[in-house]
């Protein structure tokens, strides 16, 4: 069933169902705003409460208490008035707060007094040799499948990558019964020192214990390689085996599947095509959106709540979107914001759900030889352009991202640069000895996602509109 | 390479795959009931026709990208199973009229 937005105007619109959506438009609608929030998947939850409402894990230990808080957070937006549309895919949002959404293959437009971007992250590009094969896939993908179907990996499997979520998908494909082969840690091991220092944030914060006891969980059970330097897919359209280099060392092991992870980036795609400032997170290595205390942006009444705005992990993600929900109340209906919890208090909650990050950051920080690839390893996945490729692009005069669409068509494909973007922007850089901020990214546009010219051409159209492009 | 949970005990839905009855369950995605019926679910790019199946699951990768009742380019990860949906593995670019 589809269901177009029941109004054309509406105070706050939020776009995203994740933690920081679900927080933001609940917050924004139980203050008395119009809210409208806009989701493209099936249900709410996002990425990290992927399915909550109708997963087929009923065992909670399995998904662990921390994927439950997700329910309480949707029940409190059940429980207010905000109007929620899934399978909405927003596809244009511009300085004038007006939104373009594809439901149902038509589109609707809407305008908003303030919008609260929540689009969340992605997976940082994983740009090995083999990472387009049939069987290569991110941990992400596993466990979208795994909570949202209860699927878990049946053949030769094997995990590749470093950060929390790999440990987290770990113990879930374990706990549900699944088969994982050998994981293959990627952590460099130089970060340890780098991220000592801020290691005493990360003990007092929640995430240490878990974290720890999730690793002694995994350890327990599967046969761990620590500081794998290389690594690299083969088979012949379809994965056979995994390579890696560990101790100076190289084996290949047969594999059916392989899950790739080294952490999320933000989500930028409708924040960089609504004209939002970016810059680059040298720690984080991703743009991160230029934001003020409550998360408003460069664009008067667009705000980006949740790791769209920096990667902060869920619980921060939900008090981001407290703090722009509250912003919006403060500045649409002063007199509503009295009831809400006071800024003092959701700032304080805010840092103490970023304890422990720059240790984080800082501990599985990717190496530079799984971010910047070489030779004939795809960079960009639609278009299936090399690392060879655009080197020579840069040899005969691409001076960036933009200047390579020309040359390769890089970003050009369905994803418009998701998987390819930071890799292309980080090469760039490398090869032509500038900073990633220098180079630059590519200038994103509406659509950004794909949608048919029979649906734009469907599009309601006034007389002037009309007028505006017929002769005569 | 996937294998469903004992514990899902969600009601069955039948899909076609080029015209072959694959049993899926309610609220799996196109993408996951694909993955998880072991049929050769591999699309073929529309640049240099290479194999390839789902890689992110969440809407970013295209890699997903099949033939959804008649019509093409369309991200399996995104749309849930209904019965009777006709699947067609796509091969290479969209066709026109598709």
């Amino acid at each position: 069933m589809t269901v177009a937005p029941k109004r054309e105007d509406y105070d706050v619109v939020v776009i995203g169902a994740g933690p920081a959506g679900l927080a933001a438009a609940s917050t924004s609608a139980d203050a008395g705003l119009s809210t409208l929030l806009l989701d493209e998947n099936v249900g709410p939850g996002g990425q990290v409460f992927r399915a909550i409402s109708s997963t087929p894990v009923t065992d909670r230990n399995q998904l662990g208490a921390d994927y439950w808080v997700g329910a309480d957070l949707v029940q409190s937006l059940r429980a207010s008035n905000a109007e929620v549309i899934q399978r909405a895919t927003v596809w244009s949002l511009d300085r004038n707060l007006e939104i373009a959404v594809s439901i149902g293959g038509a589109s609707a437009f809407v305008k908003a007094k303030r919008v609260i971007l929540a689009t969340g992250a992605l997976e940082r590009p994983f740009p090995i040799p083999g990472w387009t094969l049939p069987g290569v896939m991110t941990a992400g993908a596993a466990q979208t499948m795994l909570k949202s179907s209860a699927l878990v990996p049946d053949g030769r499997t094997v995990i590749a990558g470093q950060g929390p979520l790999l440990w987290l998908l770990a113990a879930q494909i374990l706990r549900l019964g699944g088969r994982i082969d050998r994981i293959l840690d990627t952590t460099e091991r130089g970060n340890y020192f780098a991220a000592l220092p801020h290691a005493f944030a990360f003990l007092t914060s929640p995430y240490f214990t878990k974290g720890l006891s999730m690793m002694r969980e995994v350890k327990a059970k599967v046969q761990v390689v620590s500081g794998v330097t290389e690594l690299a897919a083969s088979g012949d359209g379809q994965l056979a085996s995994v390579s890696y280099v560990a101790g100076g060392k190289r084996e290949t092991i047969p594999a059916d599947l392989l899950l790739l992870h080294q952490g999320v980036v933000p989500n930028v795609n409708l924040a960089m095509a609504a004209g939002v400032e970016h810059r680059w997170d040298d720690l984080q290595l991703c743009w991160s959106p230029v934001l003020d205390a409550s998360g408003m942006s460069s664009v008067t009444g667009i705000a980006i709540a949740g790791d769209g705005a920096g990667i902060g992990g869920a619980n921060a993600a939900v008090v981001r979107g407290r703090i722009a929900a509250r912003a919006a109340v403060e500045a649409l209906a002063p007199a509503a914001a009295a009831k809400l919890a006071p800024m003092a208090a959701l700032r304080t909650e805010l840092a103490k759900a970023e304890r422990g990050r720059v240790f984080l950051d800082t501990l599985f920080r990717p190496s530079p030889q799984f971010r910047i690839p070489s030779g004939d390893t795809i960079v960009c996945r639609c278009e299936e352009v090399t690392a060879k490729d655009v080197l020579e692009s840069v040899a005969i005069g691409a001076t960036g991202p933009n200047q390579l669409k020309a040359y390769r068509r890089t970003g050009m494909g369905p994803c418009q640069g998701r998987l390819c973007g930071l890799t292309v922007t980080e090469l760039m850089a490398q090869a032509r000895g500038k900073t990633p901020q220098e180079i630059g990214y590519y200038r994103l546009r509406a659509p950004v996602k794909p949608i048919t010219l029979a649906e734009l051409a469907a599009v309601p159209k006034t007389e002037d509109d009309v007028k505006a492009v017929v002769r005569g | 390479m996937f294998r469903r949970s004992e514990q899902d005990k969600r009601p069955q839905v039948q899909i076609f795959v080029d015209g072959v009855a694959v049993a899926a369950r309610q609220g799996d995605t196109v993408s996951a009931a694909l993955l998880a019926s072991g049929v050769d679910a591999r699309r073929s790019t529309a640049v240099s026709g290479a194999p390839r199946l789902p890689y992110c699951m969440m809407g970013v990768c295209f890699d997903c990208l099949v033939t959804i009742d008649g019509v093409g380019n369309r991200q399996g990860c995104l749309v849930p199973v209904a019965e009777g949906m006709q699947v067609e593995i796509q091969k290479g670019k969209r066709e026109i009229g598709k």
